[in-house]
């Protein structure tokens, strides 16, 4: 649905909710949170109906053509709106950066998809940057360390952000990486076409999580989430893992990979603050 | 040694992956570079702008390169010198076997040349019963344990001190068998030692090029060792080896590119030799060679000229991506079985030997952007290798399975409706067989996943379905 004519962006835009293939499939949470958030800092949110994948699975395998067409069905679904917004600076970066590429050349589309892509952010850069949110009411007694997912890095330029917000988390204490800019592994289906290669990145970044002293770690990409938390969880690690999202809005959800403690639903989670 | 190839990239990187003195080396070497080059880019304010000053450059001169190329060679030709053009690296080594036997050469020495590695050159002249002696230290080591380099700058990476050490006591013979030869110094005399007559015995010097200058018709090697210079300026006979991607305009423009290749590769400002080399010796001269022949290698790389490729001719071969790349780090050079490991290797491989032969290469990446983020010639790495996957894919080369699990998931995407609809119920089993630790052991087809990791339990329904659900309860609330 399009932007409603009469509100103007500035005040109170309408924001399409990119969900992500596993945030859909996995943790729907997140996407509640970034519905939670955005609505925070003032936002209309849509969630099209017509969206299940970014495309970039295709892309990344050489798969040109599957992923054009899958594209042209995401600018389709998300052309007519303020902004689209993804709670993942990888299926954000495919929209914001690839997509363009994508279709470099093509006279319909090239454009359309530059277009979107002028307009495509991730989640917590879009609340800080476009949206000027400095801080959260929500709690959560932890020390965390903060992943960099690669895309959210590099190509979305994501990095002082989440710590700005998280910051602003009561009872939450922010500790860094010693290598922060090393990827933890995942690369979509790098991860189980190479599994031994994958397994040494991970490993390194679990032991690196480690040494920190953090209790939990925080990421705003599910796909590295679910690679870090899965590899914890393997190692019997009891460091908990959650969605930067999920942390800043206060959802209640358990930590990715653990079981809800009997009991202790929200008691040791995330929650709205005091 | 088996020989090594990139068909068995997975077999090879297992194998790394275990080889406990091999991760020790590469723990060693990742921090090591990453800070160095990290330091030397924060001392220079214009790092960045001279990145930008770097990439200019090179794109100007691959935009006029028959130009430039054509003018080097006049100058070499001016200045008494031959240049030599081979179509692959049979051709290559047939030239530079010429060359040797009308000097009637019985011992060559060699300074660092990745060229002379895709000729495979050693082994052709030692079968013709000329002895290649590496002059480099890395190389050197190497050479001794009948390996290929594993690093474009530090071929003998990952050897740690100790198998040094045991190399040296094989193969220095007459020397007491107790020396000491714990230190680095220690190592480093007694291979100087060692070298110090094959450089005055040698007929000919090879030595590859870092550039080739078209204002001048120079070619010029930075080395750290000095072994270049005794190389090049002791024998009768100085070949070069080179390929098309050296060449720059002027020296000027070499010096702008060297500021960059030294900082980038091991954080130097500058390395520790730069040498010049402008033809033969001349009258007057109080050194230099009576020969000077440099030979211009294609072995592929005028097919990918003109292509989306061509970006891949900037690479100064610095080596920053490889010290970057996580893959890399985590199993070395030697497992990806080419001439060029790394990211540079992703790319460069499949040109030089086919997609067919290199294809898992370009796919043994995360995609992270390190390596394209480190490069001091920017070239788009990750943006490339999805290139050779495109080829790849487009000419039915990936796995079949592959190929049709990618279908499957294409044609389902492409229709959200129904592709939702199967989501349901996979998510729905996946959850409740989650359901108790959160997350899943084993999963029938997630094999690569669950090998190494658990795969954390889907919280149970699809955000869509929930989103519909809770939409359509605030509206029976208003009502």
């Amino acid at each position: 649905m399009p932007a409603s004519p009469t509100a103007s962006p500035a005040e109170s835009p309408t924001v399409a909710l990119f969900v992500t293939c596993l945030v859909d499939l996995f943790r729907p949470s997140v996407g509640f949170a970034a519905v939670k958030l955005l609505e925070q800092a003032g936002c209309t949110v849509e969630v099209p109906s017509a969206q299940a994948c970014c495309g970039q699975p295709g892309y990344n395998s050489g798969d040109r053509e599957s992923a054009q067409a899958i594209a042209k069905g995401v600018i389709a679904a998300f052309e007519g709106y303020d902004y689209v917004v993804a709670p993942s600076g990888s299926c954000g970066g495919m929209i914001a950066k690839h997509y363009p590429e994508l279709f470099a050349g093509e006279p319909v589309w090239q454009p359309r998809a530059e277009a979107l892509a002028a307009k495509t952010h991730e989640l917590v850069s879009f609340l800080v940057d476009i949206r000027g949110m400095t801080a959260v009411g929500s709690r959560l007694e932890a020390v965390c360390a903060y992943h960099d997912s690669c895309s959210s890095l590099r190509e979305m330029k994501v990095q002082a952000q989440p710590r700005l917000l998280l910051q602003s988390v009561d009872g939450l204490a922010l500790r860094e990486l010693e290598a922060p800019e090393v990827c933890c592994g995942f690369g979509g289906a790098f991860c189980v076409k190479y599994p031994d290669i994958s397994n040494a990145m991970v490993a390194d970044k679990t032991a690196d999580i480690a040494q920190t002293g953090a209790d939990t770690v925080l990421a705003g990409d599910l796909g590295c989430l679910m690679n870090i938390a899965g590899k914890l969880s393997r190692e019997g690690s009891k460091i908990r893992a959650w969605h930067v999202a999920e942390v800043l809005a206060g959802v209640e959800a358990p930590p990715i990979a653990q079981a809800e403690a009997p009991g202790s639903r929200g008691g040791g989670g995330p929650g709205d603050g005091p | 040694m088996t020989e090594l190839s990139p068909a068995r990239f997975n077999e090879q990187a297992a194998a790394a992956l275990k080889d406990a003195p091999l991760q020790r080396a590469l723990g060693n070497m990742r921090v090591g570079f990453i800070e160095k080059r990290r330091k030397a880019a924060e001392k220079l304010p214009e790092f960045e702008a001279l990145r930008d000053a770097g990439v200019a450059i090179k794109t100007h001169t691959l935009a006029h390169l028959d130009l430039y190329l054509e003018a080097w060679e006049q100058k070499v030709v001016d200045g008494g010198g031959r240049v030599h053009w081979a179509r692959d690296a049979e051709e290559g080594r047939r030239i530079v076997l010429d060359i040797c036997r009308a000097a009637s050469a019985r011992t060559v020495t060699k300074g660092k040349s990745m060229i002379g590695e895709e000729m495979h050159l050693n082994p052709f002249l030692e079968a013709h019963g000329i002895e290649p002696v590496e002059t480099d230290l890395g190389e050197y080591i190497i050479q001794l344990r009948r390996e290929t380099p594993s690093h474009i700058i530090a071929p003998a990476i990952h050897v740690n001190k100790e198998q040094v050490a045991d190399a040296f006591r094989e193969h220095h013979t007459g020397l007491p068998p107790d020396r000491a030869l714990d230190e680095g110094p220690d190592l480093l005399a007694e291979a100087r030692t060692q070298l110090r007559d094959r450089f005055i015995a040698a007929d000919v010097g090879i030595t590859g090029a870092n550039f080739l200058v078209a204002e001048t018709g120079s070619s010029i090697i930075v080395t750290n060792e000095g072994n270049g210079d005794l190389t090049q300026t002791l024998p009768r006979v100085h070949i070069v080896l080179a390929s098309l991607e050296k060449i720059v305009p002027t020296l000027e423009d070499a010096t702008t590119l060297m500021r960059l290749l030294a900082r980038s590769a091991t954080g130097q400002e500058m390395s520790v030799y730069t040498t010049v080399s402008t033809g033969p010796r001349r009258e007057g001269d109080p050194d230099g060679p009576a020969e000077y022949h440099v030979i211009l290698l294609d072995n592929g790389r005028s097919d990918l000229y003109g292509t989306e490729f061509q970006e891949v001719f900037r690479c100064i071969r610095c080596g920053a991506c490889l010290n970057h790349c996580p893959v890399y780090g985590a199993i070395g050079g030697h497992a990806y079985g080419t001439v060029y490991p790394g990211p540079i290797g992703k790319v460069l491989s499949p040109a030089l030997m086919g997609i067919d032969a290199a294809g898992k290469l370009p796919n043994a990446s995360s995609f992270c952007g390190r390596c394209e983020e480190v490069c001091p010639m920017r070239i788009p790495l990750p943006k490339l290798m999805r290139h050779w996957r495109e080829e790849e894919f487009g000419r039915k080369l990936s796995p079949a399975a592959v190929r049709r699990g990618l279908g499957l998931w294409a044609w389902a995407v492409r229709r959200p409706a129904l592709y939702r609809f199967g989501a349901r119920f996979a998510i729905a089993g996946m959850a409740f067989l989650g359901r108790r630790r959160g997350h899943l052991k084993a999963l029938p087809l997630a094999g690569g996943w669950t090998a190494h990791r658990n795969l954390p339990a889907p919280q149970g329904g699809t955000f869509h379905d929930l989103w519909r659900r809770r939409k359509s309860n605030r509206r029976r609330d208003r009502r």
